[in-house]
């Protein structure tokens, strides 16, 4: 599976650990999301194309998951608020 | 499908065409309204399928105190947007020409629909590929959520540029 590069910004927080292990968005499969719904969402949240947000949304129905975004927890926490808003079951975590 | 089939179609002035007979636009209209009282009730709180509207953002246990935050933040505004959308799907349900940001609505109106009945039901990606029984004590919610996803991905195929 092949996810964009974490993003880790030079960050003005005293957190370092947060700055060190970037948080990554993560949509789980669920049986009521339509697939052609869920390729939908990604492609309009996160400017994906058709390819990519279809190779994400098979990722997700065939294994369970996929990660879909990452970076900072503030950046992660706002896409993870517009997935819900959506109905997608989302989360988030930090890299480990 | 061929484009004249589409009931719901995007046309030159960018706006999108629906056509739905009178009888569904009513149903349509209807279940907004049950679905609003259900996310104004502050003692359906613990109900499975108001919690799959109100999922938890971080999966891990470590961050559970993040959790009870962002769900104490952000547990209204997401009522909110939802309660949003149910509306624009009552007052439009009558509508032969909708705009995108009221189509995108109706989108996200179905889903709620969808998420609230296919958790009631316990719905699995399985049950639809073998015929309910009719006497299946399930079937008539079954139905209602077999034409609410079919009508979700007609206005999916439309946004989406089907056509």
């Amino acid at each position: 599976m092949s996810t964009a590069p974490a993003e880790v910004r030079e960050s003005d927080t005293d957190e370092v650990t947060d700055v060190d292990r970037p948080w990554k968005v993560i949509v789980w499969n669920d049986p009521i999301n339509l697939m052609t719904y869920v390729t939908f969402v990604l492609q309009k949240l996160f400017g994906y194309s058709k390819e990519k947000a279809t190779k994400l949304m098979l990722d997700v129905h065939h294994k369970g998951k996929a990660v879909v975004a990452s970076g900072s927890r503030e950046s992660c926490e706002f896409d993870v608020y517009r997935l819900h808003e959506h109905g997608l079951w989302a989360t988030m975590e930090q890299d480990t | 499908m061929a484009a004249f089939l589409r009931r719901i179609r995007r046309v030159s002035d960018g706006s999108y065409r629906v056509r739905l007979p009178a009888q569904e636009r009513e149903f349509l209209e209807q279940l907004s309204p049950q679905l609003r009282e259900l996310l104004n009730d502050p003692s359906a709180d613990g109900d499975p399928a108001l919690g799959r509207l109100f999922p938890p953002a971080y999966s891990k246990e470590e961050d559970a105190s993040r959790n009870a935050e962002y769900g104490r933040l952000m547990r209204d505004d997401l009522r909110e947007h939802h309660l949003a959308a149910l509306a624009v799907l009552e007052e439009t349900a009558k509508a032969t020409r909708l705009d995108e940001e009221q189509l995108s609505a109706w989108m996200g109106a179905l889903n709620v629909l969808r998420l609230v009945l296919g958790t009631r039901l316990d719905v699995t990606e399985e049950m639809f590929e073998s015929d309910i029984a009719d006497d299946d004590p399930r079937a008539p919610a079954l139905a209602l959520y077999g034409y609410l996803s079919m009508l979700q991905a007609e206005v999916i195929d439309a946004l989406s540029g089907g056509g």
